[in-house]
């Protein structure tokens, strides 16, 4: 059984015990436990049940790369699947649910799936799952989603909230072990700005636990020593718990910080995203031990032996009383030493080695600790913890030597450094033979926006394993990155590490070497999702030759942990079952994130109210007051009608047409684009810009315009009002303001730059209001101040003034056929001049009305909207808009795209309008049919609907659409598809539906 | 009614936290584009503000008057609200023949203040190395998803942003400057 | 996420501050031009690996168009430059040869 020793764990404070649940049980642990560690103490090694099979699983490491204790932490709004428990710190509190299993983690219906093992090789859902097609959908996916699986997302919004910091650095530093913090060390004396990163709450790494001897004393003092000094440096920076996740281009790292997941607080930010630009990162990750490939190496009690020694010396926890040591190198016999300095019994290290001679072996050796050289494991024995273990010849098949009972296997295969950081931006690393080892090639580095290698590796994550070769090398990284980046200031002195003597590794992938299928079937590589030996093998055998193809065949390594444990003995497996080296199969890509972020960190404060920007008009909150209902266009929010006590949106929308059809309306009109064009070469630049003549506009006129892109497409229309001899206002779209701006300067600074002009957007500056309707001028003239009769302000004229003590400027323009006044005034006199205006137009009946109403409107005149009668594809001639082109000009953005022969065909589809014989309404997005059938089998047709809607004004459906002859088929009668799948007969007749003659809006 | 008085975006919106935020304004503000050689800019923009043209990406002070480089042909001149039409008119006095735009853009914009580490609010939102920030800079950049300016001023910095964006801005600050959340 | 300098106002910007536009020195025929000219102008574009032209708007901050010369397959920045000129100038080129000798030039 696993417990908490007496005495010891350097980093837990016995006088704090922190209560905790799992699966409902009521456990204590202490202050700087990890969830882990604390289950552990309390006998609990089974911590989950695996991804395919339901085996029961115990925890196997003490970091980043633990892949079977995966928990659930936390419950209702703070829930959070698939957390690390070895990552995961004990707070007073903390409530955790194991995963994956039902009706519970001991008695679990799934384990059916392990004893079909046999039945579910590599590549099973594959093969399998293919005929019939409906199956798949009915009855094989949801089989398995229900029975595979991690932690169910939670039902709850998250409650917690979060949010993102950025940082600027010459060097980051990632990793706080010795290595991180003499890289740190000698970049920030050289003079650089540095930013440290750890993951977890300590400094230091594995040197304290390892026993490294550093300047003739234990590791911590230096740890301790040289974090003072980075501390007092005000060029340094440090982050506990901060993981750096992704390395991107031009020296672009994120790296999540954990706040306050171990002291939760409902209002503080729970995590921060990093998003740190460095000029070099060094990354300093250290390694991760691999596990050995010996069949039941996943029964539970099975771990690494670097996490076995953690428990011991950081938390005070032994996994077991008998603890056997498998090994192929010198690294697992610390553990057998610190275990054995713990007073827990090693009854034996099996070492495939034949040869044994480092200084650690002798170590153990004279402490009697039994070591069996040239030994491996033929079995495992037990099911949900480890009972015992069968002795073989490493080099045989598997023939058992002996029995030697245990409750606890420490394995160790070697270490793979973390070269995650290293690769995700393109860094290439190679195989090293001696050392059984991928490590960066510095060769063939990520490079950034200067050409030169932007991460330098450091420490073990460079390939230098112990202290004594880390410390210089970490010491020469941050002294090299500073250079780099301009500083060649003080040189740092360099810790110096006692040295051992490390007998070599032997590269062994398959213990026994010629195991039996039936121990290969038992032999795990990857935990989480259960792939075997005997599955990469069978891969290999059915002509799976890439590691990228493997690793999807069978899922090796796709797990949440990506397969830091077991990446390298896959592929290890795969290229000797291939018969090629191990450098020749290669490795899969490394891929950011290093460890899962959390949605909510990614998004940061970008959600709720803040998801994304909301803009608003300055009488935005007149019309929250009128219970407006809101509608998006684009950014902005604009009233879609405002809905009266027992009306519905439909019923508003009518009301409001007909009351501006005959009494007079109100538009909050001020998400219209305006941009002022003003220089000598104003009129000349419009003349390109739009597609009629802008420059013989007269000095307070208005004229409508098209824009198009050089395709020839149409792209925005809106009213140009000449303000004096040089300078233009330009009416946009509200959804075009930014674009056509951004627009306007791309051609004055690219192509025309020496043309005398000045643009600016003053969209925001002004509210604009628009008084529509027969009895407009009445209430303008109710406001007074201003002359607005016909002659002093005819249509498509513009004037200034003040009205009713606001300074404004009037355009009589209408997009409703309407007598209209559109109101321009400084934004901050917006919500004021609204106020006035309602009720100015109290006696007159006047109501505000939204953008359903002015659509409407528009229909029935006729007019076409950009994005309802345009998509990108249609030109101003196919919406019978010749009359605002000039044919004169010489050059007009997109003239010459328009000349194009299919532009100019006679078969486009172009605008007319239409009536329903029903008087129903055409469905939105409904097609023209036609006769025949295409080559799919789909319907021909001969045109599209691009607006519809109920006219109030006519008391029937009107809709405007493309069709092939455009008004030359006048009088046809066509069929529209239904949403139902019928289809609804319509005329074809003239778009403009209402007041043909424009008498109206000209009064 | 006559000459009625302007609203600012947010009536004066204010928060508490490591860091204040308050909604200052409606300040005064002329957009003035205009090429750095043009005969008369520098009486132009001393007429409207007092200050002297500002180098590249530098806002020079003048009393409660500022003169903010945006471009290389444009500049941001700031002014109590009401001295705005005459600043305009000095403009064209000075301008006067000469090719350039000058508008009042006052109310298109928002005008926050940070009182208290501004440095840890901005640093949240915005991709702004602040140690390359000189020390009369005026930062034009993004807020999360909006375009903002921003100089900090010992202590105190001010924020400027389009008006429709006023709220965004203002809870955006207000997030970022929760009380215990400081960078 | 590339840094690419505005040349107009220094800023060291985070490509979030950006607006990408495509190929640079692009050359605009208008209506007198011939389909094949045209076809060139809407179209042909060179999309290297390697060397680019390319232009960028700093949205986020002095509104201006800019034009940057970078290599596409490593992300390495020769040098950005103002968009009034038709051609890259003299010591981007310089800069690109430096870096990449056999670089065939820009056509």
């Amino acid at each position: 059984m696993s417990a908490r020793l007496p005495v010891g764990g350097r980093l837990i404070d016995r006088n704090f015990p922190q209560r905790f649940t799992f699966n409902g049980r009521h456990m204590l642990g202490y202050s700087g436990d990890t969830l882990a560690s604390a289950l552990l103490a309390n006998d609990q090694m089974l911590m989950g049940r695996s991804f395919k099979y339901h085996r029961p699983r115990g925890v196997v490491g003490s970091g980043a790369e633990e892949p079977n204790a995966l928990l659930t932490i936390g419950t209702g709004p703070s829930t959070e699947p698939n957390q690390r428990a070895t990552q995961t710190e004990l707070f007073d509190g903390l409530t955790s649910r194991s995963q994956n299993h039902w009706p519970s983690l001991e008695f679990d219906i799934g384990i059916l799936n392990n004893y079909a093992a046999r039945l579910l090789p590599a590549g099973f859902y594959y093969k399998t799952f293919i005929h019939p097609r409906a199956a798949w959908k009915h009855v094989f996916e949801p089989i398995i989603r229900q029975s595979a699986g991690l932690g169910p997302a939670p039902q709850q919004r998250d409650g917690d909230v979060y949010e993102q910091a950025y940082a600027f650095c010459d060097v980051l530093v990632v990793g706080g072990g010795i290595a991180g913090l003499q890289a740190a060390l000698s970049a920030a004396t050289a003079g650089a700005t540095v930013i440290l990163l750890e993951q977890s709450p300590h400094w230091g790494g594995r040197a304290p636990v390892d026993g490294d001897v550093i300047d003739g004393n234990p590791a911590i003092d230096w740890i301790n020593a040289t974090v003072t000094a980075l501390l007092a440096m005000p060029n340094a920076t440090l982050r506990l718990r901060t993981g750096a996740v992704g390395v991107y281009d031009h020296g672009y790292i994120l790296a999540a910080e954990r706040l306050n997941d171990h002291a939760p607080s409902p209002d503080q930010p729970r995590q921060r995203l990093w998003r740190i630009r460095a000029g070099r990162t060094i990354t300093a990750a250290g390694a991760i031990e691999r596990g050995l490939s010996f069949a039941g190496n996943d029964i539970p009690g099975v771990m690494l032996a670097s996490a076995l020694r953690d428990y011991v010396v950081n938390y005070a926890v032994s996994a077991g009383d008998r603890t056997v040591i498998v090994t192929n190198n010198d690294d697992a016999y610390l553990t057998a030493i610190a275990l054995h300095r713990a007073g827990l019994s090693v009854p034996a290290v099996i070492d495939a080695r034949v040869d044994v001679t480092g200084d650690l072996p002798q170590q153990a050796g004279a402490l009697g600790i039994r070591i069996l050289a040239g030994r491996g494991v033929a079995k495992v024995k037990g099911s949900r913890r480890v009972t015992g273990v069968e002795v073989c010849l490493a080099a045989g098949e598997g023939t058992v030597l002996e029995t030697i009972e245990c409750d606890c296997i420490a394995m160790s295969g070697g270490h793979s450094p973390v070269v995650h950081l290293y690769s995700h931006c393109g860094g290439k690393v190679m195989w090293d033979e001696a050392a059984s080892m991928f490590r960066p090639d510095t060769a063939r580095p990520p490079t950034g926006a200067d050409g030169a290698a932007m991460v330098l590796a450091a420490g073990a994550s460079n390939g230098y394993l112990t202290a004594a070769e880390a410390l210089p090398d970490a010491a020469a990284a941050g002294a090299k990155a500073a250079a780099e980046m301009g500083h060649k200031g003080q040189t740092a002195k360099t810790a110096k590490a006692d040295a051992r003597n490390d007998g070599a590794i032997l590269p062994i992938w398959i213990m026994p070497q010629a195991a039996s299928i039936t121990a290969r079937a038992k032999m795990w590589l990857d935990y989480q999702s259960d792939v075997k030996v005997s599955d990469v093998q069978l891969a290999a055998r059915e002509g799976y030759e890439s590691v990228e193809h493997t690793k999807r065949y069978t899922t090796l390594g796709m797990a949440t942990d990506q397969g830091k444990l077991s990446n390298i003995n896959g592929l290890a497996v795969l290229s000797q079952a291939l018969h090629k080296d191990i450098p020749s199969v290669g490795t899969t890509t490394f891929r950011p994130p290093y460890t899962p972020v959390t949605f909510g960190t990614l998004a940061g404060e970008a959600r709720g109210d803040i998801f994304q920007p909301l803009r608003r008009t300055p009488m935005h909150h007149l019309h929250e007051g009128q219970s407006a209902y809101f509608e998006p266009v684009g950014l902005w929010r604009r009233p879609y009608c405002f809905p009266r006590l027992g009306e519905n949106h439909g019923q508003a929308v009518i009301r409001e047409v007909k009351n501006t059809r005959t009494n007079v309306g109100l538009l909050d009109a001020s998400t219209l684009g305006k941009i002022i064009v003003k220089g000598p070469d104003a009129g000349k630049f419009l003349d390109m810009l739009y597609t009629g003549v802008m420059s013989s506009l007269p000095i307070g006129k208005c004229r409508y315009g098209l824009m198009c892109n050089e395709q020839g497409f149409l792209s925005d229309d809106g009213v140009v009002a000449r303000l004096s001899e040089d300078t233009f206002l330009c009416h946009t779209t509200s959804g075009g303001a930014d674009r056509i701006h951004a627009w306007m300067e791309d051609w004055l600074q690219c192509e025309w730059w020496d043309w005398r002009v000045y643009t600016a957007n003053v969209t925001e500056q002004y509210a604009q209001i628009a008084v529509v309707g027969p009895k407009a001028r009445d209430v303008l003239q109710a406001l007074g101040g201003m002359d607005v009769s016909k002659d002093a302000l005819p249509f498509m004229g513009w004037s200034e003034g003040t009205l009713g003590g606001f300074p404004v400027r009037i355009y009589r323009i209408s997009f409703s056929g309407e007598l209209s006044y559109e109101i321009a005034v400084p934004a901050g006199h917006g919500a004021a001049l609204w106020a006035a205006l309602a009720q100015a137009g109290e006696g007159h009946g006047m109501m505000p009305y939204g953008t359903e109403a002015l659509h409407v409107l528009r229909a029935e005149k006729g007019f076409i909207m950009i994005g309802d009668e345009t998509d990108g594809t249609v030109i101003p001639q196919d919406l019978n808009l010749g009359w605002a082109i000039s044919k004169k000009k010489p050059d007009y953005l997109g003239k010459r795209g328009q000349m194009r022969t299919y532009l100019a065909s006679d078969t486009r589809w172009k605008l007319a309008g239409f009536e329903t014989l029903d008087g129903s309404v055409v469905p939105d997005g409904a097609y023209i049919i036609a006769d025949g059938v295409n080559a799919n089998g789909q319907r021909n047709t001969q045109g599209r609907v691009t607006s519809t809607y109920f006219s109030p004004t006519l008391g029937r459906g009107i809709a405007m659409g493309l069709i092939a002859g455009g008004l030359t088929r006048l009088g046809d009668v066509v069929e529209f598809n239904t949403i139902a799948g019928g289809t609804v007969k319509a005329r074809v007749i003239d778009p403009v539906f209402y007041d043909k003659e424009g008498a109206k809006q000209d009064v | 009614m006559s000459n009625p008085a302007p609203a600012s975006a947010l009536n004066g919106a204010a928060f508490t936290g490591y860091a204040n935020i308050r909604e200052i304004g409606p300040l005064g503000m002329i957009t003035l584009r205009a090429a750095p050689d043009v005969a008369g800019l520098a009486a132009a923009i001393t007429a409207a503000t007092g200050c002297a043209i500002p180098q590249m990406r530098d806002i020079e002070t003048a009393g409660d008057r500022r003169a903010a480089w945006m471009s290389p042909d444009e500049y941001l001149l700031i002014m109590p609200h009401a001295d705005v039409p005459a600043a305009l008119d000095a403009i064209a006095k000075a301008l006067s023949g000469q090719h350039h735009l000058a508008l009042d853009v006052s109310d298109a914009r928002a005008v926050f203040a940070i009182d208290g580490m501004a440095q840890s609010v901005l640093a949240k939102l915005s991709p702004t190395d602040f140690a390359a920030l000189g020390p009369k800079e005026m930062r034009r950049t993004r807020l999360a998803q909006v375009p903002a300016a921003f100089w900090v001023e010992g202590a105190p910095a001010t924020v400027i942003c389009f008006r429709s964006v006023a709220q965004y801005v203002f809870d955006l600050l207000s997030h970022a400057a929760k009380e215990g959340t400081q960078i | 996420m590339l840094t690419l300098t505005c040349p107009y106002c220094g800023i060291r910007a985070c490509e979030t501050e950006l607006s990408p536009g495509y190929e640079a020195h692009l050359k605009r025929f208008g209506p007198t031009s011939t389909d094949e000219e045209f076809e060139v102008y809407m179209f042909a574009r060179k999309n290297p690996k390697g060397v680019h032209f390319e232009r960028w708007r700093h949205t986020y901050g002095c509104g201006k168009w800019f034009l940057a010369a970078r290599c596409t397959a490593t992300l390495e920045v020769f040098g950005t430059y103002p968009a009034q000129v038709s051609q890259p100038p003299a010591d981007i080129i310089a800069a690109i040869i430096k870096k990449r000798p056999d670089w065939k030039g820009y056509a």
